[in-house]
């Protein structure tokens, strides 16, 4: 089995982000980038799965700012088998529906059974990229899925609805799927590892086709959210603080 | 127990025994009978033994010097012979939660007759662990915020420098310098990151700079020393960061380095050097220690407290020096420094070397009591008003350890902030 997972590079959130001068988006050369988490369990999922039914796994993404193949020796070291990313004269930002286009057009050639990749990534919240990667192959998709189990060119895949609702779905193989969570935490990678794969592995390259066209949407305004409230720190000992607690309490009407 | 037995002497005995055909039956038939210790194989044992590095685990003859000085058999069961015994009667150490007890505090190596050396043999196994994925959940993210961001506690590597906008005293980074200096400053990742570590690396610098000393530091060049990762079995990350810290050291031009923690001292003096690394690396307390002419007289105010000092193991038992951060206590006025009853080579550890610090609630599960809080009943048993530290480790585990053992009235400072203190008269 065929099984490629679609991943994401995107702006560290441990980075204090800054917004650039335009005001209309990152300051893209104060912040690292790393995988969006969501990425990291497909890849596990794609893992276990391999681990559990066979097949191989390869996993793929738009080098966004040319720091990608640490992200994808780590892939390499957890279990997979093939890398491969998508090269050009590129700069951030690139919206999701290009970087689908892109990964849609790569992971074609490659004639997946199965296609992961992460619900949603953290750099735009837009949860686009399955759902277009599943319209460019013309392959069903499920999303917000923390379990897959694959038998007989079927997938069953376990979707989480709002208020802990779950549901099980039998999906027809070769089908997109966005991950929510794996059925384990992603597993690590020891440095040595990865080490070893940056030394030894070949790393496929796809040029990006810079003639598809963007998601139409421009950013007019990044901002960074102003607080609003403030918390208030009720100082003393413990009975002065009871006792402004009770009071407050009183005040509001809810003793 | 089985029929046909009798008790003899607390002894179990067959009734009769007979072997190759000779009935031998008698009170002395046990002398025929197998030993429990020979049910067991020593296949555990070589298993252990055979790694690179943890050869010494057979040699263990169980005479069992090193349990009572376990920091940890202390607040549960633990210790190197009792690793041994269960490594004998079944137990696979490499999967064991065992494994990631050890803080490498080296007091059993001290006492080990037959130099049993925990402080290898627990990162040969541990190494062996994470390399087939066994690695507890914390830990693994201490390991991964590392890799990712050069620091353990998940900052961003680009903020390394920033406590140095805090600080009165300037703090020169070495890339802005653009000349040689004296003394090259490691300031670590605790100290640069953590509240109260940054609080010791303000002092520091006041205390560098009120000295006059031609100092600097590597700002976001800097990375973690990776010696802790190395001990919790994470040998490739290590080696990622010493090679990193290494290129980095040997790009500028300095005469000595100073480093603010114990861990970073060992990392760089006897892990780098075996990487080609050797170049004069001191302590803070030992630097400053050396510099006590000229400090003694800015220590202007009383600090009246009295004092008791919590040696860091990789300070301590794994260099031996216990004399320069007693010398800087005691050359404060005013100060009373009173010794716990473990101190020096027998100090209690903290719990947080060898990976325990980032190992708190696994270690929390097999533990009756964390061994920050130990430490801190014995320092409140001798009536000590501050805990006195120089491990960035330490500020935080035993604050947090005073808290949760109710005595909020003992104050923990890194000796950095006493000295400042003294410096500027605020208390």
């Amino acid at each position: 089995m065929n099984i490629v997972v679609a991943i994401k590079h995107v702006p560290s959130t441990a980075d204090e982000l800054e917004i650039n001068d335009e005001g209309v988006n990152l300051d893209f050369d104060e912040v690292d980038f790393t995988i969006n988490e969501f990425d990291e369990q497909a890849i596990e999922q794609a893992v276990l799965v391999k681990e559990a039914s066979g097949g191989e796994v390869t996993v793929i993404g738009v080098d966004v700012i040319e720091e990608l193949d640490g992200v994808l020796h780590t892939a390499l070291a957890k279990g997979a088998d093939k890398a491969a990313k998508i090269v050009g004269d590129l700069e951030p930002p690139i919206d999701s529906h290009t970087q689908a286009r892109w990964l849609a057009d790569a992971i074609g050639g490659l004639t997946p059974d199965l296609v992961l990749t992460g619900v949603q990534a953290v750099d735009d919240l837009d949860g686009q990229i399955g759902p277009m990667l599943a319209a460019y192959l013309d392959l069903p998709y499920v999303g917000v899925v923390t379990g897959l189990s694959v038998s007989d060119g079927t997938a069953t895949v376990h979707k989480e609805y709002a208020g802990g609702v779950m549901a099980e779905f039998e999906v027809n193989l070769p089908a997109v799927v966005g991950v929510q969570a794996a059925e384990k935490p992603p597993r690590y990678a020891p440095i040595s590892k990865i080490r070893q794969m940056a030394k030894s592995a070949d790393l496929e390259e796809y040029e990006a086709d810079e003639n598809v066209g963007d998601s139409g949407c421009e950013i007019r305004k990044m901002a960074k959210p102003v607080s609003a409230g403030h918390a208030e720190m009720l100082e003393g000992d413990a009975e002065e603080v009871a006792e402004k607690i009770i009071e407050i309490l009183e005040e509001r009407g809810l003793l | 127990m089985d029929a046909g037995l009798d008790k003899v002497d607390a002894i179990w005995e067959k009734e009769t025994a007979i072997i190759d055909g000779i009935d031998i039956s008698g009170p002395w038939n046990r002398m025929f009978e197998q030993r429990v210790i020979w049910e067991y194989t020593p296949e555990l044992i070589d298993k252990v033994a055979d790694l690179p590095g943890a050869e010494s685990f057979s040699w263990c003859y169980q005479c069992a010097a090193c349990v009572p000085v376990c920091p940890v058999d202390m607040v549960g069961d633990y210790g190197p012979r009792k690793l041994y015994r269960k490594a004998q009667t079944g137990t696979d150490l490499q999967s064991a939660d065992d494994l990631w007890l050890c803080t490498t505090c080296m007091n059993c190596v001290r006492v080990c007759k037959k130099v049993v050396d925990m402080v290898q043999i627990m990162p040969a196994v541990r190494e062996q662990a994470v390399l087939d994925g066994f690695v507890p959940e914390e830990l693994q993210k201490a390991f991964e915020d590392t890799a990712k961001y050069g620091n353990p506690l998940g900052q961003s590597q680009r903020k390394r420098a920033a406590w140095t906008k805090k600080s009165d005293a300037p703090v020169p980074i070495i890339k802005d310098v653009k000349r040689p200096v004296d003394v090259l400053w490691y300031v670590g990742s605790y100290p640069s990151y953590h509240p109260r570590g940054i609080d010791a690396a303000l002092a520091a610098a006041r205390i560098f700079h009120a000295l006059d000393i031609d100092y600097a530091i590597l700002g976001r060049e800097e990375k973690d020393d990776g010696d802790s990762q190395r001990l919790a079995g994470e040998n490739g990350l290590f080696e990622m960061l010493a090679e990193h810290n290494i290129s980095v050291f040997e790009k500028y031009e300095w005469e000595q380095m100073v480093v603010t923690g114990p861990h970073e001292y060992n990392a760089f003096k006897k892990e780098y050097a075996k990487l080609g690394f050797e170049r004069p690396i001191q302590h803070y307390t030992q630097f400053l220690s050396d510099h006590l002419d000229r400090l003694s007289p800015l220590l202007t105010h009383e600090v009246q407290a009295k004092v008791t000092f919590h040696d860091p193991c990789y300070l301590g038992r794994h260099h031996g020096e216990y004399d320069a951060p007693r010398a800087l206590l005691n050359a404060i006025p005013g100060l009373e420094l009173v010794e716990m009853g473990r101190c020096r080579e027998n100090g209690y550890c903290c719990g947080g070397g060898g990976g325990g610090m980032w190992l708190d609630s696994f270690t929390q599960n097999h533990t009756t009591m964390r061994l920050s809080e130990r430490r801190v009943l014995e320092a409140a048993a001798y009536g000590a008003d501050i805990l006195a530290v120089c491990c960035p480790f330490e500020v935080s585990r035993f604050e947090d350890a005073a808290k949760s053992t109710g005595n909020d009235q003992l104050r923990v400072l890194d000796i950095l902030e006493l000295l400042d203190m003294s410096m500027r008269g605020e208390i």
